[in-house]
């Protein structure tokens, strides 16, 4: 076993170039075979296997990797779906703030984002929680409940907090993958490389939001309803046994758009924008409401907001 | 406060565009992204059309001040626009305190001035002025669009019937799984 180490291809100890490729090749079909018979998969291409983390690839890496999972996906939900690889945009922070005396808990918002993010439907995993609270007691974690479903919402006496991912600027969540497979973009979305993720669940663990959500089962998603606009770091399809969470609708806000839960609201909310144009939204909404942070005290430091808009 | 950065980046289309510049409306550069039913403020707020009943507007098509003269007396409609439920602050409010009596197709001010149907955020505002200046940054109310580019509004009354304007409850979409109802799938890789 120990000659056909499987770190041995993902670099370093390359033998010499005049042996190189039939034994590259042969360390490469012994590395993959191994991964089959230790994981008991059969489906896993060695490409897949042998890839290595997203931040570690070159550009032309990165097109063959995207290039393999457009065509798997072709393959199984029989349509094209664009995986794009679209970079941060240079001077943007996102910031996120969201009105609490507005809100009516209405989960416009949780199911427009199932639909924007190919989460499997069955079961459904959902990245945004809506907690009914009670007015009496204000934010008060004790006192909430994410099943609420009365004939017509808002009920009297309580007011709704819908929690996600919060993209925290200290997120404890990256700090304890032990793979690396989850980091900060430097607009501030928290990301995971789906093909990366060991499916340990430590991040889960470690978020004080719940806003990390992982696939149990294989994800069931039917093909008439992948939303074929992706992102690699963001609503791909994801293979079984990964964590996934809430990225701000990476595909949407890289290339100018606000987010689908944005975009859903019927009563506006939802506050998106770049904390770094003091123009912005997202400013005004600092500068000039009451804004709080969820479990400030843990020093996660969101770039999620509540705010009072009244 | 978005002016600066407009008139810079008009300055710099036109060095760019020379005189071809000058042949585009003013709109044009605050709200390419709009609906061809979509009307542009004065102000390069880009605004839907009012939510009018079926086949109500134009009013002028009744109220002609010809064959129906208006009745300037406080009572209570019987004949017609019996489905409106006035409930919107003090009992006192009246129906020519917001329409216009001697132009039915339009609103007008506590002055007395004229305000189009497309521009009846400026009538919300003479009472509701937080609000408005909460909405026309943004704050207040729904934004489609862009974060970075072209923003489409809605007008006041898109959301809330002028007549009654509480936001009106809505049912709920489902709730997430309890944790024990769920079963995995089996098969797939990993």
């Amino acid at each position: 076993m120990t000659d056909h180490k499987p770190e041995c291809p993902l670099g370093g100890c390359e033998p010499s170039a005049s042996v190189g490729g039939s034994r590259r090749e042969f360390l490469g079909a012994a590395t993959a075979a191994m991964a089959t018979a230790l994981t008991g998969c059969g489906t896993l291409s060695k490409e897949e296997f042998l890839q290595r983390n997203f931040k570690e690839l070159s550009k032309d890496e990165v097109l063959s990797v995207i290039d393999r999972l457009e065509k798997e996906y072709k393959a199984k939900y029989g349509k094209e779906v664009k995986v794009a690889n679209t970079p941060p945009i240079p001077g943007v922070i996102f910031g996120y703030a969201l009105d609490l005396s507005r809100c009516i808990g209405c989960r416009r918002c949780v199911h427009a984002c199932v639909k924007e993010n190919n989460q499997s439907r069955d079961p459904e995993v959902q990245w945004i929680r809506v907690l009914q609270m009670d007015k009496e007691e204000g934010v008060n974690l004790q006192h909430a409940d994410q099943y609420y479903n009365p004939e017509e919402v808002p009920q009297e006496g309580h007011f709704y907090m819908p929690v996600q991912c919060q993209q925290c600027k200290k997120p404890p969540c990256t700090k304890v993958c032990p793979v690396g497979a989850t980091w900060r973009d430097k607009d501030g979305i928290v990301v995971v490389d789906y093909n990366w993720c060991i499916g340990c669940r430590y991040c889960m663990a470690a978020c004080p939001y719940g806003a990390r959500h992982f696939n149990w089962g294989e994800p069931h998603l039917p093909a008439d309803e992948v939303n074929p606009k992706t992102h690699y770091l963001g609503n791909r399809p994801r293979p079984k046994g990964v964590v996934e969470k809430c990225t701000f609708c990476i595909q949407r806000t890289r290339n100018g758009q606000y987010p689908a839960c944005v975009e859903i609201c019927p009563t506006g909310s939802r506050k998106f924008g770049n904390l770094l144009d003091k123009d912005s939204e997202i400013r005004y909404v600092l500068e000039n409401k009451r804004v709080f942070k969820f479990k400030e005290d843990l020093n996660t430091q969101p770039n999620f907001f509540y705010f009072y808009g009244v | 406060m978005r002016l600066p950065t407009l008139s810079t980046l008009a300055a710099g289309l036109l060095v760019l565009l020379g005189p071809a510049a000058f042949a585009d409306p003013p709109a044009a550069r605050t709200a390419p992204a709009a609906q061809a039913q979509d009307t542009a403020m004065p102000e390069g707020i880009q605004v839907p059309k009012p939510p009018f009943s079926d086949g109500i507007f134009p009013c002028t098509s009744c109220h002609d001040g010809k064959s129906m003269k208006p009745n300037f007396k406080h009572r209570e409609l019987k004949d017609m626009h019996t489905d409106i439920v006035l409930n919107h602050g003090p009992a006192s409010r009246w129906c020519l305190d917001c329409h216009d009596a001697n132009n039915r197709d339009s609103l007008h001010l506590a002055s007395g001035e004229k305000v189009a149907f497309t521009s009846s955020y400026l009538l919300c505002g003479q009472c509701h002025g937080d609000k408005l200046r909460d909405w026309r940054v943004g704050v207040h109310g729904k934004r489609t669009g862009s974060w970075n580019g072209p923003k489409q509004y809605l007008l006041c009354v898109n959301c809330h019937n002028p007549h009654t304007p509480r936001f009106q409850a809505l049912k709920p979409l489902p709730p997430p799984a309890h944790p024990e109802q769920i079963q995995a799938r089996k098969g797939g890789v990993r």
